[in-house]
């Protein structure tokens, strides 16, 4: 029964850390490129999805809505990029944290403006409800397995994008040396806006499939922003590599920190101090393992020293 | 700077008129305004000194904000229902006299500023933003899933804390020892940055390697510093809660940290006045805007974003040039 359990929360850690990846990879991307700290990373995800769920009651579509939550983040990245954001990179990072956080503000009450301050609501496509055996008895929701499934594709397509394609190269190059790059002819500002929009898009991405299974509503982006600040510093800013293992770490332990820990301090405790000791150690368990990591290796797991 | 200086009596002059003159017109919601912005302007200040003056970026003020906050309801809340808050190592059931509670307060968060600050100071840049920023959040949601405390709903108490012969339920009695706070911390700050002390961390701000070469250890300049900033902020803290008779976790949210960081920002960057003009702007914006329309956060980010892309270096600087060229 205790395996059957552990193996579920495990594939919902990871469900949890694809998701985060989504977040994590274009933050760091970003910040590793154009040296930004963007913290209106959330808010694409908030705007990916409430396009995906305005798309949706359009067309009754959930596949149209994943593109809309794409393209429609994608759109606003891009074009905030160009009217605010470009203008921020050659400031230090105490300009870009307060830019970025107006921006949160005005993003958030824009989207309240629009929208309302209701939740919306996105539903998941017939052929993903339901759930499906794996292994001999243990069962899992489908859509959460098509979520770790296109955190995975996502995370090959970023390993193929930078390591095997022109742009990716371009990319590459963009991290270790922005001066040399322009210097060779290369359209350094166009880049920085199709960078700006890839990772506001996987964001988007993320928001649409992670609002299907909660809900959709202003100021969903933030809690998730600051798991994926926490991954990136985890992972050392400016590897992917380092976000994706990051992500995984964070989502697993989060999500079993919270159901076992409890479990586990019943052992010593009486059982009504140990469920609220243990819910409240668990909720602060991926802060220590950032803390942990920091004292073993202060630029974190992959990151340059 | 002259000028500056003449602005700042100013706004000493008009921390003491406007109050009087709530009290004089009975309407004593704005004693409370004046306070809530003499009490976030206390917050600011403190921020200020690592911030403004030593160049460390934290974004994690919330945590001293609401550790003081969290201190002061937790005693008091303990005090007010005589039960015992611990029995080791010794019997104690709160206390809700604030001369009892400020030092404690300004004990937990200096040591709070001293654990956070010997782990996030072992990195630099934007490491040290999101790190102070993860610690504040960590506290947000241990107070968020400790149920002792009020939980999620937060913490009320029926009475503010006392001073021995002082009627600290008087709203202008408890603005003036906000003022006398906000008095004493700027006197500090003032003494702090003229001294070598001071200029050692303001050296740290434009160059560390050379303060290093001349042989001063900076790792512990910075760590002195923040601990006296997150002091200061904690005992905000403290009289915020006083001043709602209520905590709640939003304090430690990191909009807080957000918040103490744009009424820095706002006044003037390493201006001792600045966040307290920072934070009366933003008082007066939410209270102007918000009559206007509930969207009043989208102005303050539209406002903000324009004064850090064209301004960038806060009101007082705008007063200073407009003065200078009137002469």
């Amino acid at each position: 029964m205790t395996s059957i359990l552990f193996f579920e929360q495990l594939l919902n850690g990871i469900q949890f850390g694809t998701m985060l990846f989504l977040m994590s990879a274009g933050l760091t991307l970003i910040f590793g490129v154009m040296g930004l700290i963007n913290l209106a990373h959330g808010s694409f995800y908030m705007i990916g999805a409430f396009s995906a769920a305005l798309i949706a009651s359009l067309t009754g579509s959930f596949w149209l809505a994943l593109l809309a939550s794409l393209s429609g983040a994608a759109i606003a990245g891009v074009l905030i990029e160009i009217i605010i954001i470009r203008r921020l990179y050659r400031r230090d990072h105490l300009d870009q944290v307060l830019a970025t956080f107006a921006l949160i503000l005005l993003l958030s009450e824009g989207v309240r403006w629009c929208f309302g301050a209701f939740p919306l609501y996105l539903d998941i496509p017939e052929i993903l409800n339901g759930t499906l055996p794996i292994l001999d008895d243990i069962i899992y929701s489908k859509y959460r397995l098509f979520i770790i499934f296109m955190g995975l594709l996502i995370a090959a397509g970023l390993y193929i994008l930078i390591s095997k394609t022109r742009l990716g190269v371009r990319i590459r190059a963009g991290q270790n040396d922005r001066q040399m790059i322009s210097a060779l002819g290369i359209d350094i500002s166009k880049l920085y806006t199709i960078v700006f929009a890839l990772g506001a898009s996987l964001a988007g991405l993320a928001g649409a499939m992670i609002g299907a299974i909660q809900s959709v509503e202003v100021g969903m982006g933030e809690p998730i922003l600051i798991l994926a600040f926490v991954v990136i510093v985890i992972g050392g800013i400016g590897s992917i590599k380092g976000a994706l293992i990051g992500s995984i770490l964070v989502g697993v332990t989060d999500t079993i920190g919270r159901i076992f820990l409890p479990e586990l301090l019943k052992i010593f405790m009486e059982p009504a101090s140990a469920t609220s000791v243990g819910s409240s150690i668990g909720s602060m368990l991926i802060y220590i393992l950032m803390a942990l990591i920091l004292i073993i290796k202060p630029s974190g797991l992959f990151g340059k020293t | 700077m002259i000028v500056e200086k003449i602005f700042n009596k100013w706004i000493l002059f008009f921390l003491f008129l406007i109050p009087v003159l709530g009290f004089i017109f009975e309407e004593p919601y704005y004693i409370t305004l004046t306070t809530k912005v003499v009490i976030l302007g206390i917050a600011g200040i403190g921020l200020n000194l690592a911030l403004g003056y030593c160049g460390l970026i934290s974004f994690g003020h919330a945590a001293f904000f609401g550790l003081g906050g969290y201190v002061t309801g937790i005693l008091s809340f303990h005090a007010l229902s005589s039960e015992i808050m611990f029995s080791w190592p010794f019997v104690t059931s709160g206390s809700s006299d604030m001369l009892v509670i400020w030092p404690i307060v300004i004990l937990s968060s200096a040591f709070l500023a001293l654990i956070i600050g010997l782990l996030s100071l072992r990195t630099t840049g934007v490491y040290f933003i999101m790190i102070t920023l993860a610690f504040a959040q960590m506290l947000y949601f241990f107070a968020i899933s400790w149920p002792n405390y009020g939980g999620e709903d937060g913490l009320s108490i029926y009475m503010r804390n006392s001073l021995p012969m002082i009627n600290t339920m008087d709203p202008l009695t408890f603005y003036f020892i906000c003022l006398c706070w906000l008095l004493i911390v700027i006197f500090i700050s003032a003494k702090l940055i003229n001294s070598s002390f001071g200029m050692a961390f303001q050296a740290i701000k434009q160059n560390e390697e050379r303060v290093k070469s001349v042989g001063i250890e900076t790792f512990k300049v910075k760590l002195l510093v923040f601990v006296i900033s997150g002091t200061i902020t904690g005992l905000a803290g403290s009289l915020y809660t006083d001043l709602n008779r209520f905590i709640s976790p939003s304090v430690l949210n990191w909009q807080m940290s957000g918040e103490i960081m744009v009424f820095v920002i706002l006044g003037g960057i390493a201006r001792l006045y600045g966040p307290l003009v920072g934070a009366a702007f933003f008082i007066v914006l939410e209270q102007t805007l918000g009559s206007y329309t509930e969207n009043w956060q989208f102005w303050l980010g539209l406002i903000l974003i324009l004064e850090i892309l064209y301004v960038r270096t806060g009101i007082l600087s705008l007063f200073e040039k407009k003065l200078k060229y009137e002469k």
